[in-house]
């Protein structure tokens, strides 16, 4: 229901395909005015040529999970769709494929991102973390821990993008009240209707965070 | 022969306690593998065109173009000239190509003439319904209807609905399909039904049953849409021949998976009920009608209160030219929930009764499972604490202001659940660890984690001891997960599979303690004699007595001994607020109070009810399939507008499941559709008694509720 508004900072900003650059590499009209006065070429000239990719296949780097990894995708797959069909990365899912549900759900710069609405052309030069990340061997990360000691799941396709959430949720507010946890993971859905172990959930690990916090403190 | 039965009470070790599911790490880790994760080396995509009609002839079609587009490499038609659409959406060709995209272009690139024909999607007023539309109705009746409202003094009239919704299953349908050679297949199929469905692609592709492998390990959601192979995965897998046996991945995309991957039918229902001044009821007449898309759908009216003396029910299905239904988690009881409960309130109402009290009063009609309700009611309302809260309707209930209405609802219901057929193998390896293998699936209830904690419970050993073996149908058959029948057959045949393999190791123990086999038992990780630890061996010893080869002993439901039976009640109460300036419902409270007979895990069984409450708010708040009567097609399919109850959306939820002397005897009844029956009935009640007046159909939106608000107003100012 609830889209956050503290969800997908997507990109849009990367200057490598601005919205800028892509109308100087589009052709258009050179001289529409922009605020206070400024135009598109004025501002074109001064930046770099960005080269024009597409609609064939083109080599990209990425850097998941700290490693770099190379494929060759058109530039209108999506971050998600290439992670999952040409790098077999398949723990975030596809499920509304355009920005609404979060079963997709990834850290770009350590900022929740849908991989659905994210170019995987935009995502280079980014650091993307994936659910695929967060357990060490058998070892749990403490949401996913969590996660499972409150049986925040059942069919599980959610499961993936909601543990991405919560982890981002955590990250930024790790004691959230009600309101931080409502934007934080209002933005991702479940059909099999889970939240209740989720609530209990990000109860237990934003305790866990506490606890850690503190263990520091005293230690 | 060996005595079937579930151990007592005070013997269990896992059984009825909170075990976290097996699979957990699974999932929370993303390394679970469902079929949509499935990638082949090769691997092909595959896509669909569907009709843009509703209803239409196919005249022509070129696919031409399509078929020498880059990457594309099988293009198949599938409804060719001259064929009739039924719905929007409905298959016209298949194809395959190297990439997501490029199979996307290629359905672009097709071109299909129709003639397009009238059509019918809105069944809520059925007066606009063509003739040939309207089927034979189902017409039944008890007692005397005259005379039962004779008797009465009081009668209410009115009407209630359901529209159709989707089952929006987070995994769309579909399938990984391919040719392991040129007489056999290996499907990964997103399914509930692991044994059959591999038949049922052989009987399509008219193949020996035998050669058709099904492996699945984890599916993303079903409620009773993933049953069959559907004309999608018979036509990938022929596609995939065309393609030389390479690999297909085909999963449905979100517009198609909520246009065409199956509805619940709709239900409305004109009703009149009444009663004597004291509560009694008298009476009960319906004329009741739905969508049944192209099929047909039946329910008994009333639901639940199936003893009210003197009735006259009437059903007639209304075709649509809408995709097909299936069977919704709890075929029909929702919708029949909703019509019987509301109209109970209603007059409860009228006969200015607490609806507590007057289903307390009425509870008879409930037939045999009357006192189980009675005690769940009472539990419900000090969860809820309804006497303090509730007031009269219209008179808004505790802490309601000016324009925030308060409100308190109930609803009960049923659910048969008996067990599906099922065979196991249980196996014990000379090494102590022992696994069971069984062509069942897990649909998220948790049924890996029941089968983990019966074998372990009847080895007395510790859980990861024990491998569980499903989704893959060279296991022993299971049925389908279906009419919540898994946790009933899975766990009557896993025990008596473990019992009898058991006792083959007894056989072999029983000469080095010195006894015979039948005075041995299984209990803290020994074989003892009965209630003699200074006689015992460890598990592992034990197991070394086997010999070379592992012990394995085929667990059988039906079989000997009652270990499931069939048959739940259940009741829920809502407590809610509604804005009525803007009409929107707010979930406060609500508490369910169930019974499945033995419990095998309180945990994952509170989970359930605890979803199937969630899922109810969905449907009773939001969830609506929307068509367009000009166009015929779905409005909103999409999860932007098809809308789902987020985590915000849900109040504070309690669950009290119902156990221990009077209910574990009935051994283990599936508990997935039973908690989904009430809550739209139970949120409904709750909105009429906070606001004054029924929102005749769910889901209540606010529009609705806006618009029964007004009318009620327009009303009583003599306009309406
Ligand atoms: S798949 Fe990306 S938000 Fe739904
Ligand atoms: S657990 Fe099934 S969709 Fe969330």
């Amino acid at each position: 229901m609830s889209k956050s508004d503290e969800r997908p900072d997507q990109p849009g900003n990367d200057p490598a395909v601005s919205r800028r650059s892509f109308l100087k590499g589009s052709g258009l009209a050179l001289s529409i005015p922009l605020l206070a006065g400024e135009t598109v070429e004025a501002k074109a000239a001064a930046e770099p040529a960005v080269p024009i990719l597409g609609p064939n296949k083109v080599d990209i780097t990425l850097t998941i999970n700290g490693k770099p990894v190379k494929a060759s995708v058109e530039p209108r797959v999506t971050l998600l769709d290439c992670l999952r069909n040409d790098l077999d990365t398949t723990g975030a899912k596809r499920v509304c494929d355009r920005g609404t549900c979060g079963a997709c759900t990834m850290q770009m710069d350590g900022k929740p991102v849908y991989s659905c609405t994210v170019l995987a052309i935009e995502a280079q030069g980014h650091k993307i973390t994936t659910v695929e990340s967060l357990a060490v061997g058998d070892k749990l990360h403490p949401v996913q821990q969590a996660f499972w000691d409150n049986d925040a799941q059942q069919c599980g396709f959610c499961t993936p993008g909601f543990v991405m959430a919560c982890k981002s949720l955590l990250d930024k507010h790790p004691t959230p009240n009600d309101e931080q946890m409502r934007l934080g993971l209002g933005g991702n859905l479940c059909r099999c209707g889970t939240y209740q172990g989720i609530k209990a959930a990000v109860a237990q690990a934003s305790a866990g965070v506490k606890a850690m916090k503190g263990g520091k403190r005293n230690g | 022969m060996a005595e079937y039965k579930w151990p007592d009470a005070e013997k269990r070790q896992y059984i009825g306690k909170r075990i976290s599911r097996i699979d957990g790490p699974d999932k929370v880790s993303g390394r679970a593998k469902y079929s949509y994760d499935i990638n082949r080396p090769g691997m092909l995509f595959g896509k669909i065109l569907r009709s843009p009609h509703a209803h239409a002839k196919v005249v022509s079609i070129d696919t031409s173009v399509a078929e020498k587009m880059p990457g594309v490499k099988t293009v198949k038609v599938i409804n060719g000239p001259g064929y009739e659409l039924q719905w929007a959406g409905q298959e016209i060709v298949a194809l395959a190509a190297e990439t997501e995209s490029q199979a996307e272009d290629a359905v672009r690139a097709i071109k299909v003439q129709y003639e397009k024909l009238p059509h019918f999607v809105n069944e809520a007023d059925r007066s606009k319904a063509p003739e040939s539309y309207l089927r034979k109705p189902n017409e039944n009746a008890t007692g005397d209807v005259s005379k039962g409202f004779a008797e009465a003094d009081v009668t209410v009239e009115g009407f209630y609905g359901n529209d159709v919704i989707t089952h929006c299953c987070l995994e769309a349908h579909g399938l990984v399909t391919e040719w392991a050679d040129d007489k056999n297949v290996l499907i990964h199929p997103s399914t509930q039904s692991v044994s059959p469905i591999g038949p049922e692609l052989a009987r399509a592709l008219e193949m020996p049953a035998s050669s058709v492998r099904v492996k699945m390990d984890h599916i993303g959601g079903g409620f009773g849409s993933k049953f069959p192979i559907d004309i999608w995965g018979i036509e990938m897998t022929k596609a995939s021949k065309q393609a030389g046996g390479k690999p297909i991945k085909y999963f449905l995309d979100r517009d198609a998976e909520l246009a065409v991957a199956g509805t619940r039918p709709s239900l409305y229902a004109k009703v009149k009920v009444a009663a004597k001044k004291d509560g009694t009821i008298t009476a009960w007449e319906s004329d009741a009608w739905g969508s049944g898309g192209m099929g047909n759908i039946n329910g008994p009216l009333p639901y639940v209160f199936s003893r009210i003396p003197n009735t006259k029910t009437k059903h007639q299905t209304v075709a649509t030219n809408v995709g097909p239904q299936r069977a919704w988690r709890a075929p029909n009881h929702p919708q029949l929930a909703l019509v019987t409960m509301s109209a109970m309130e209603d007059l409860a109402a009228k006969l200015n009764m607490d609806p507590l009290d007057f289903f307390l009063k009425n509870i008879e009609l409930t037939g045999a499972r009357a006192v189980t309700y009675k005690d769940e009611l009472m539990k419900a309302a000090e969860m809820i604490d309804w006497k303090k809260t509730w007031r009269p309707r219209g008179e808004g209930g505790l802490g309601s202001t000016k324009t925030v209405k308060r409100g308190l609802g109930l609803s009960i219901h049923t659910w048969q659940g008996g067990p599906h057929n099922s065979d196991c193998d249980i196996i014990i390896n000379p090494d102590g660890t022992a696994e069971i293998r069984i062509g069942t699936q897990d649909l998220g209830v948790g049924v890996r984690t029941v089968l983990n904690i019966v074998v372990a419970e009847t080895f007395g050993i510790p859980l990861d001891w024990v491998k569980v073996s499903i989704g893959d149908n060279r296991y022993p058959v299971s049925g389908g997960s279906g009419g919540s029948t898994t946790t009933g057959g899975i766990s009557s045949s896993s025990r008596r599979g473990s019992v009898d393999a058991l006792n083959l190791l007894f056989e072999k123990v029983a000469p080095t303690l010195g006894t015979a086999a039948d005075k041995l038992e299984a209990v803290g990780g020994k074989i003892q004699v009965i209630g003699d630890p200074t006689k015992s061996m460890p598990w592992k010893q034990a197991c070394a007595k086997i010999g070379v080869q592992p012990l394995v002993a085929r667990g059988k439901h039906p079989g000997q001994g009652t270990l499931a039976s069939a048959g739940v009640g259940g009741c829920q109460m809502a407590d809610v607020s509604v804005d009525i300036e803007t009409g929107i419902v707010k979930m406060n409270k609500f508490v369910a109070v169930q019974d499945c007979g033995l419990v095998m895990d309180l945990k994952t069984a509170e989970s359930q009810v605890f979803g199937a409450m969630i899922m109810g708010v969905t449907y009773a708040l939001y969830e609506e399939k929307i068509m367009d009567d000009h166009s015929g097609r779905m409005l909103n399919g999409n999860m932007e507008f098809y809308k789902l109850a987020g985590l915000r959306d849900i109040g504070e939820f309690k669950v009290h499941m119902m156990t221990g002397p009077g209910y574990d005897e009935r051994g283990p009844i599936g508990l997935g559709e039973p908690p989904t029956n009430s809550p739209g009935a139970a949120i409904s009640n709750a909105v009429a008694n906070a606001i004054g007046v029924r929102v005749p159909t769910i889901p209540l939106t606010p529009d609705r509720v806006l618009a029964a608000l007004s009318q009620a107003g327009a009303k009583k100012e003599g306009r309406g």
